[in-house]
């Protein structure tokens, strides 16, 4: 994986396959205390001290098309190769948090990549499930920015037209690129 | 962006989707599946993923649905492509990178030709 987004998009699978109804991933870029946090958080069945701590090889997996389950150990890597770490808490029947955090300038960290094309992908492809995605970031002398989207109101608004209809395509992908691009400022508390 | 803004937007968007959809004549059930387990996104099912969206709001086709799937044992041959057009059987493709999945878009999807070069004997 080269990308971070890359990474969200591949656990983030975890959380499908566990029955989760509501996933929220969060991505925050805390610059005054030069960090980088992903998050993905589910409501979907989690796992036994047991499991949770057998996900962490990467010999281990639920799946039976192949013998090895990479998602997790890769972004564990990727995170301590960049001053970082992987936190995972987990509970059986209630969810699963993991979150991944990067030294923002070590020179090791992977770029954070297209998070737009990462949303709007999930979003697509997996229309059952809530989805709230937010992308926060604190500047150098503290300012706040963020991008929030929970699909509650887009889905109410678009009933029974898909997703996938080219012109809600556009309107999604353009809401993204924006959002994460240009991040709208918060007021200061 | 102003959200009240965007929704009022999303409402416009619906609107001339629905009437799309009813001037458009019904072509059957159009399914596009996207494997994208580990291998499939370190393989760039991603990408893949972007294009087909792309290639679905450029020449405005309506009434597909596009879906992914997870690693389904062949990884070798990521990333994989499954289309399912009406009563039809599946077609799997595989090595379907940006480029051969707009081949396959065009080809298979708007003209019902199995592009055979990337076709996996399942």
């Amino acid at each position: 994986m080269r990308e971070i987004a890359l990474h969200l998009l591949d656990i983030v699978e975890n959380s499908v396959a566990a029955h989760s109804r509501n996933i929220c991933i969060e991505v925050h870029e805390n610059h005054p205390s030069d960090l980088l946090l992903a998050k993905v958080t589910d409501d979907g069945d989690g796992m036994d001290e047991k499991t949770a701590h057998q996900i962490l090889d990467p010999f281990y997996t639920t799946r039976t098309t192949r013998k090895v389950g990479l998602g997790i150990p890769l972004l564990k890597l990727a995170a301590e190769m960049a001053g970082g770490g992987l936190s995972l808490i987990t509970e059986a029947g209630r969810g699963t948090r993991v979150e991944a955090s990067f030294r923002f300038t070590h020179i090791d960290r992977m770029p954070l990549g297209d998070l737009a094309v990462t949303f709007l992908t999930l979003l697509v492809s997996h229309p059952h499930i809530h989805w709230t995605f937010i992308y926060q970031v604190q500047s150098e002398d503290g300012q706040w920015s963020k991008f929030k989207f929970d699909d509650v109101e887009t889905k109410a608004v678009l009933g029974d037209v898909p997703l996938t209809e080219p012109q809600v395509l556009r309107h999604l992908r353009t809401m993204f690129e924006e959002g994460v691009s240009a991040p709208s400022l918060q007021p200061v508390n | 962006m102003p959200a009240i803004k965007s929704l009022e937007e999303l409402k416009r968007v619906r609107d001339d989707a629905l009437l799309k959809r009813k001037m458009r004549a019904e072509s059957g059930n159009i399914q596009v599946i996207v494997a994208m387990g580990t291998c499939g996104i370190a393989a760039g099912a991603r990408d893949t993923m972007k294009s087909i969206l792309s290639y679905i709001e450029t020449n405005n086709l309506g009434g597909i649905t596009v879906t992914q799937t997870g690693c389904i044992g062949m990884c070798e041959q990521e990333p994989i492509l499954e289309v399912v057009m009406g009563e039809n059987p599946k077609v799997v493709y595989g090595r379907v990178n940006a480029e051969v999945a707009r081949q396959i878009m065009k080809q298979h999807v708007q003209n019902g030709q199995p592009v055979k070069d990337y076709v996996l004997p399942i």
